[in-house]
């Protein structure tokens, strides 16, 4: 018996195939649909370089939040990246296989670990510690930055032990045949090898501390102000759409929208450039 | 001066396996933290009782409900997408521009945020297409956002059944449906559902994109177009509006433990598969 013919299925499946860029492109198209025109209405300059937001009197510049994004996500590759890309070399290059398979699975939990429960940690562990240390309110820039760094380790961990093992054995075989030690051969050769997909996992850690809300929301106080301090209040470009979307209604919905639809660019030109490193590396190959 | 080799050599395998405990002893604090406030207050009661009093007491059934059913209609709507995508990139094609398109945009889709799914399900699915906060709402948005993991995963494991089961099925005189239904499938199979795993935990972690789509309804759901919420949205409100810290810490503690047995079931399963492959 014969449900699906040959060519049916294929053509059924080349259909599904598009699934993906599809959705993507439904997701562009309604928020730009929603968000562009108040952005030509508004003035996109106005619009992003205007420290005022003010909905009720129908001012809506989203500099503060852009400033805040950029602040924290920096301070979260402070964090992140170099705990991240240590953790990595450790357990490509150094680590016993036992290790390796206790450490790995744990780090992909840490990926599952909820958003809202980061943020919870942020609020009741992470803030009192900098309030008692440092002073000012605790929930800042700088728990956003910590709480968003240990939040991007898992996606820097796995994609650059991916690219260190992706270097060819025969490079190190020769360098310790030369004499050099393990860590000589892995920051003079393995390390430079491996330069473009370690990138790629940063630029990667990068979207996602811009992207994330929930945690955010919760630890960094949002204030809609430029931070002049790490210790300083901030709201970011994710927490001010989820922070106000509930109750928004005319300009103000479509101007939460507009910063919608300026998250969606930033996430995406980010990707591209991380997907042209991946790809490179595998060219390479 | 310089340093001798051998000493960096030690300095280096001292910094950078400090870095990696650290790693694990965050993981570690977490789970620990949570489930130590939490624990206490869960209970088969907490678990099965209806909440009153805007959850600032009684339990979380009816959230354990709509956590169930939200991740299980994601599953089933992004799925047969996902699965028809990764054999159809896999066995129905050589790599050219259009699969090249296709893993970009899986590519970008799993970068796009949370809250810009939920932007979207709420201007698309909720307000456009009229299925107001829902089950329906909330399990299509997830459906999108789960799609790349789903891909993903099973891609890499129909990749890494043997090119000789093709061969030999081939030289059967099989057909490539024949093929992919008969040998290469069961074979990915565990690799496959894997993937579906790792989806349905993607979806009970999410927030932003549920609180945007499903709403945040505390009824037990009758249909698919009714609101409901799930552990981490309820775990949400009841710590940021300080309705009931013991509540909260009872729902972070079974969300934590959802999340660890399907992420645990995701790892053994996956394991296996490689297991048996070599």
């Amino acid at each position: 018996m014969k449900i699906l013919s040959e060519k049916g299925v294929q053509r059924l499946l080349s259909v599904t195939a598009f699934s993906a860029i599809s959705a993507l492109a439904l997701i562009a198209l309604f928020i730009f649909i929603e968000g562009l025109p108040f952005l030509f209405k508004y003035g996109i300059k106005d619009f992003l370089l205007s420290s005022e937001w003010n909905p009720e009197a129908g001012k809506f510049g989203i500099y503060p939040m852009i400033a805040s994004s950029f602040w924290v996500m920096l301070g979260a590759m402070l964090v992140g990246a170099p705990l991240g890309i240590a953790g990595a070399i450790f357990l490509a290059e150094f680590a016993p296989k036992t290790v390796m398979h206790i450490v790995k699975p744990a780090i992909e939990l840490l990926a599952a670990v909820p958003s809202v429960i980061y943020g919870f940690i942020g609020v009741v562990v992470l803030a009192p510690i900098i309030r008692d240390v440092f002073g000012g309110p605790g929930l800042s820039v700088l728990a956003g930055a910590i709480i968003l760094g240990i939040m991007i380790l898992p996606t820097i961990i796995s994609i650059s032990i991916d690219s260190i093992l992706a270097v060819p054995t025969s490079f190190r075989e020769g360098s310790l045949a030369l004499g050099a030690t393990t860590w000589q051969t892995i920051h003079m050769l393995t390390f430079r090898a491996a330069k473009s997909g370690i990138i790629a996992s940063i630029i990667l850690g990068m979207g996602r501390a811009i992207g994330e809300t929930m945690a955010v929301i919760m630890v960094t106080g949002n204030a809609v102000k430029i931070p002049n301090s790490a210790l300083d209040s901030a709201r970011t470009l994710t927490a001010n759409i989820a922070l106000e979307m509930n109750y928004a209604t005319g300009m103000h919905r479509e101007a939460l929208f507009a910063t919608g639809v300026v998250l969606f660019i930033v996430i995406i030109f980010l990707n591209s450039i991380a997907s042209v490193a991946i790809r490179k590396k595998v060219i390479k190959k | 001066m310089r340093i001798p080799p051998k000493y960096t050599q030690i300095g280096a395998i001292a910094i950078l396996g400090a870095a990696s405990v650290l790693t694990v002893a965050i993981l570690i604090f977490i789970i620990v933290f949570v489930l130590q406030k939490g624990l206490p207050i869960l209970s088969i009661n907490f678990l099965f009782t209806n909440p009153s009093d805007m959850g600032r007491s009684g339990g979380i059934l009816p959230i354990l409900i709509g956590t169930i059913l939200l991740p299980l209609l994601a599953i089933i709507i992004a799925a047969p997408l996902g699965i028809g995508t990764s054999v159809y990139l896999a066995e129905f094609t050589s790599e050219s521009r259009v699969t090249r398109l296709i893993r970009f945009g899986t590519d970008c889709l799993a970068g796009v945020p949370s809250i810009i799914f939920g932007l979207f399900g709420f201007i698309f699915f909720v307000t456009i297409l009229g299925m107001g906060w829902s089950i329906m709402s909330g399990g299509l948005s997830l459906a999108f956002m789960v799609l790349p993991t789903i891909i993903r995963t099973s891609e890499e494991a129909i990749r890494s059944v043997p090119k000789a089961y093709r061969e030999v099925s081939f030289s059967l005189g099989a057909t490539r449906w024949q093929t992919v239904r008969k040998v290469i499938l069961p074979n990915a199979l565990p690799g496959i559902v894997t993937g579906v795993i790792l989806g349905i935990g993607r979806s009970i972690e999410e927030t932003a994109v549920v609180i945007f789509t499903a709403g945040s309804s505390l009824l037990i759901p009758t249909s698919v177009f009714d609101s409901t919420r799930t552990m981490a949205v309820h775990f949400y409100i009841l710590a940021r509006e300080g309705l009931s810290m013991e509540n909260a810490y009872g729902t972070a503690a079974a969300l934590i433990i959802a999340v660890l047995i399907v992420n645990l079931s995701a790892y053994l399963l996956m394991h296996r598969f490689i297991a048996k492959r070599n």
